[in-house]
């Protein structure tokens, strides 16, 4: 979606400001939305795209003046309540008032290790052949879905060169909708900087995107 | 979103804050008593996060790659396989490419579109990483990011971004500074800086080290 997550390339947004020994978290909130996350994604059935997919699917106005865990507990709030775990009354209520929906696998303090160890590979065996190959010219597509995708708008529509055939990986714009993970081919593609910013673009710098089969044609 | 927040600690502007604590608090009581999580795994992913996987998992990587030509060549090769020989991997690293800064090319790395980060070898993005003005710019102006950095790059050297926009997980290895010939692995990677491996720094030089 063209939503306020697709950032690259806008201006406005003031300097970047690091902070001195950042703290990992800045609130005691902050790290219950993170972890409460973590645990909750294979009780409640979604994957790491409807993740994203629920982050970023809010007004762009309401996105941007969000911290990054406000966004993060509004999508968990969402996904519960979409699903049915959760219900609006008992978030009111701060309390659980209805019986629980069956869930898989309640993650375990002796399995927290086991599970980040594990982690979520991507790449899934295939039986087809690559359409592209390191050094060929390819054209992002000009597409402007409204649901999760993974092609950034400021690269969309412009030309760059395969740097390198990944593997073939789950596809995010069909699993974030629940229709399956609809493995392609993820390659690196390498654009000019004044290919995607013309006469403001910086002649020295490249940038490259990890873009999947189907986002891209022969140039 | 957002890129204040960062002073937004609990005794500022405590109304908001203490709203999110009251709106997370019921979330995670109403979650305790459906049986959907174990509040001890909860408190078990906080700790991790904050005091087991972090940026020395990545600097040890960075250290060994300057005194092991054979280990250096394998993480530039296949990074998932080299990293994971020394027990980094999992989430947000289950596919790891290294990046080799040398003095023509400099790689930076940003997510444009969310916050995406190698947590196996670098724990968890600082809030710049995540904030508008890192993923807006990084991409279209690079040198400008830099500059905030304190980083001037001579005019003819290559920048090199990569916006990770899929499940690779991107870790730059900076330079070896000079003046380092002989040190230990263990002395050499307290060089290596988080920024450094995100390309929007350098490594210490032997005499930043305190």
């Amino acid at each position: 979606m063209n939503g306020g997550q697709d950032l690259g390339g806008m201006h406005g947004f003031g300097p970047v400001e690091p902070e001195p020994n950042e703290p990992v978290f800045h609130a005691e909130w902050e790290k219950r939305a993170f972890a409460l996350t973590l645990a909750m994604a294979r009780p409640g059935g979604w994957n790491i795209d409807m993740g994203r997919f629920a982050r970023e699917n809010r007004p762009a106005g309401e996105y941007l003046a969000m911290s990054y865990y406000q966004v993060w507990f509004a999508a968990l709030e969402s996904m519960m309540k979409e699903r049915d775990l959760v219900a609006e009354d008992e978030i009111a209520a701060g309390h659980s008032l209805h019986t629980p929906k069956k869930v898989e696998r309640v993650l375990s303090p002796a399995d927290v290790l086991k599970v980040l160890h594990r982690g979520g590979p991507t790449e899934r065996e295939t039986n087809t052949k690559p359409a592209f190959k390191p050094g060929d010219r390819v054209r992002a597509k000009t597409i402007n879905p409204p649901t999760h995708t993974r092609l950034p708008r400021y690269v969309r529509g412009r030309i760059g060169e395969i740097e390198r055939v990944i593997g073939c990986h789950v596809f995010p714009d069909t699993n974030s909708l629940g229709a399956g993970e609809n493995p392609q081919w993820l390659y690196t593609v390498r654009f000019d900087g004044r290919e995607l910013w013309g006469p403001q673009g910086d002649p020295t710098a490249t940038v490259s995107v990890d873009a999947w089969e189907p986002y891209l044609v022969p140039a | 979103m957002a890129h204040d927040h960062h002073h937004d600690h609990d005794h500022e502007h405590g109304s908001e804050l203490s709203d999110m604590q009251l709106r997370t608090r019921a979330l995670e009581t109403i979650l305790i008593e459906k049986g959907y999580i174990d509040p001890a795994a909860i408190d078990e992913l906080i700790e991790t996060y904050e005091k087991k996987i972090g940026p020395r998992n990545g600097a040890q990587v960075v250290a060994k790659s300057w005194v092991d030509p054979q280990f250096r060549k394998w993480l530039f090769e296949d990074g998932t396989a080299a990293i994971g020989s020394l027990g980094f991997g999992g989430r947000s690293g289950n596919h790891l490419v290294a990046l080799e800064n040398t003095p023509s090319v400099h790689n930076m790395v940003v997510c444009t579109l969310c916050s995406c980060y190698p947590w196996a070898v670098l724990g968890l993005p600082p809030l710049w990483y995540k904030s508008a003005p890192y993923r807006s710019r990084t991409v279209a102006d690079p040198r400008g990011v830099l500059a905030d950095f304190g980083i001037a790059l001579p005019k003819d050297t290559e920048i090199r971004v990569w916006d990770s926009t899929a499940e690779l997980r991107y870790l730059v290895v900076p330079m070896r500074p000079a003046g380092t010939e002989g040190w230990s692995e263990e002395k050499l990677a307290e060089l290596v800086t988080r920024d450094s491996m995100i390309g929007t720094g350098v490594a210490k030089s032997p005499k930043e080290l305190t």
